[in-house]
Parts: C-alpha cells; sequence; structure tokens
C-alpha cells in the first residue's frame, strides 16, 4: 500500500476544510440571529 | 431551513459514497497506482470551484447592470465557496505531486494560474472588508470580481495550450486522451457530488450575508430613534 498516508491525508485535510469553513459560517449564522433578536427587542412595540 | 438541512445532508452522503467509489470502486491505475486515487477528489473540487467562480461572476454581472442586493450576496458567496474549493486544490495537488514528480511544487502556467485565482478572490474578499458604504462596496468588489474571473478560463486552457509539468487533460482533451469507463463514471459522480456540496454551501453563505444584510439595517433604525 504505496503513498497510502499521502492519499489519507489528502482526503483528511480536504474534508477538514470544508467542515470548518461549513462550522464557520454556522457560528456566524447564530452569532448573527442572536443579534437580529436583540435588535428586534429593542425596538419599540408598534 | 428544513430544505438547507436536507440538502446538507444529501451532500455528505453523496461526498462519503464518492470517496468509498474513488477507492473501492474506480481501478487501480497502472503507472501511480494508489496515490492517483487523489484525483477524484483533487479535480472534482477544481470543478466544483469553477462554478462557484462562475455563479459570482454571474452574481457580478447582474449587480452592476441592476443594482439588487441579492446579487452582490451571491457574488460574495461564490467567491467564498470557491476560495474554500479552490484551497482543497492547492493541498491536494501538492500531495498528490511530490511522489509521482518528486517535488512539492513548480511555477508552470497550470499552478501558476490556479494559484493567481486564489490570489485574486482572496484580494476580492480583502477589498469588501476594506469599503463601509454597501452600494459602493458592492460596486466596487462586482467590477474587481468581473475581472478576477478571467483568470478561470486561464487555469482551464492552461494544459491544453501551454507544456507544463501538470498532466494534460483526460476529460476534454481532444484525441489521445481519455478515461477507463468505470474510472470516468467514478469521476463524474465525484464531480456530482462536490457540486451539490457547493450548491449547500453557496445557499449558506448566502443566507448569512442576507441575514447580515438584515441586521445592519435594523441597527441603523434603532440608532436612528
Amino acid at each position: 500500500m504505496k503513498n497510502l498516508d499521502s492519499v489519507f491525508a489528502a482526503y483528511i485535510i480536504g474534508w477538514g476544510v470544508f467542515f470548518v469553513f461549513y462550522l464557520t459560517i454556522a457560528k456566524r449564522t447564530a452569532n448573527l440571529r442572536a443579534e437580529l433578536e436583540r435588535l428586534k427587542n429593542s425596538l419599540p412595540r408598534k | 431551513m428544513s430544505k438547507r438541512i436536507g440538502l446538507g445532508f444529501v451532500a455528505t452522503l453523496l461526498v462519503i459514497a464518492s470517496a468509498y467509489a474513488s477507492f473501492y470502486i474506480a481501478p487501480e491505475e497502472r503507472t501511480m497506482g494508489l496515490i492517483q486515487r487523489i484525483f477524484y477528489f483533487h479535480v472534482s473540487c477544481a470543478w466544483a470551484g469553477f462554478t462557484a467562480f462562475f455563479l459570482c461572476f454571474i452574481g457580478n454581472l447582474l449587480y452592476v447592470w441592476k443594482r439588487a442586493q441579492k446579487y452582490d450576496w451571491l457574488g460574495v458567496s461564490g467567491a467564498e465557496v470557491g476560495l474554500a474549493f479552490t484551497t482543497v486544490v492547492l493541498i491536494t495537488g501538492p500531495i498528490w505531486a511530490h511522489p509521482v514528480w518528486g517535488i512539492w511544487w513548480t511555477w508552470d502556467a497550470r499552478l501558476t494560474s490556479t494559484f493567481v485565482l486564489w490570489l485574486l478572490y482572496v484580494s476580492y474578499l480583502l477589498l469588501r472588508t476594506l469599503v463601509e458604504e454597501p452600494d459602493r462596496r458592492a460596486l466596487l468588489s462586482s467590477l474587481f470580481g468581473i475581472f478576477a474571473f478571467i483568470d478561470v478560463p486561464l487555469v482551464f486552457g492552461a494544459i491544453r495550450w501551454w507544456r507544463t509539468q501538470h498532466p494534460q487533460p483526460v476529460i476534454m482533451g481532444g484525441q489521445g486522451s481519455g478515461l477507463d469507463p468505470t474510472m470516468k463514471m467514478v469521476f463524474f459522480f465525484s464531480a456530482f457530488a462536490m457540486h451539490v456540496l457547493m450548491a449547500f454551501l453557496v445557499a449558506e453563505r448566502y443566507t448569512l450575508e442576507k441575514m447580515q444584510t438584515e441586521t445592519d439595517l435594523l441597527a441603523r433604525e434603532v440608532e436612528a430613534q
């Protein structure tokens, strides 16, 4: 199984990049959702 | 929301299935052996990245024409997702190259134009952080994005037009090129899986950008009171 470590590394690093990218989007979305909720509550009710 | 979760679930399943197909269904390549299996991941990511940059380009063109914010959201979403895919291409390429070429990197036309593509879209995102006024930011980055997209056909054509260290194309490469039918099937399945993943990430990023604009508007409204 020559180069198995290289193939393994390529797939794991690649998937890692996508996973971290998705996590940053999810985190930013959750923070914005909380901020949006806070701003809506700070507006006087009509 | 549930549609997006469904798309994410389907994308994850497809990516896992494509990895399985790359390792267990595709036959072993005669000269490179096991390391060639990176091809299914590396080239699929490159194609999905090109598609994401194309979405960015369409968003940029439409913004310049119609000046509607939704096109700017599409532009930035395509750029960021395309950059993630190109980053994976730039990482997996050298991992594949090292055992085969004996070097990690060389400044040939394909590798250099891909690196320039990555730098152009990093610059696109940096440019957006430098301009505060939303309409001006959207217009400037759209104009820059239209210019940046010129590099995509250059990357695609580099191995067709010039002699490079990077292998010649096996898909759409003209006479004398081609793939074993099973390898071709696995490759197109992997490319499809990566495109579904790309669509999911663009949808998520687009929602984030839309929410950011809503938050900014509401913050201004609160401040004005």
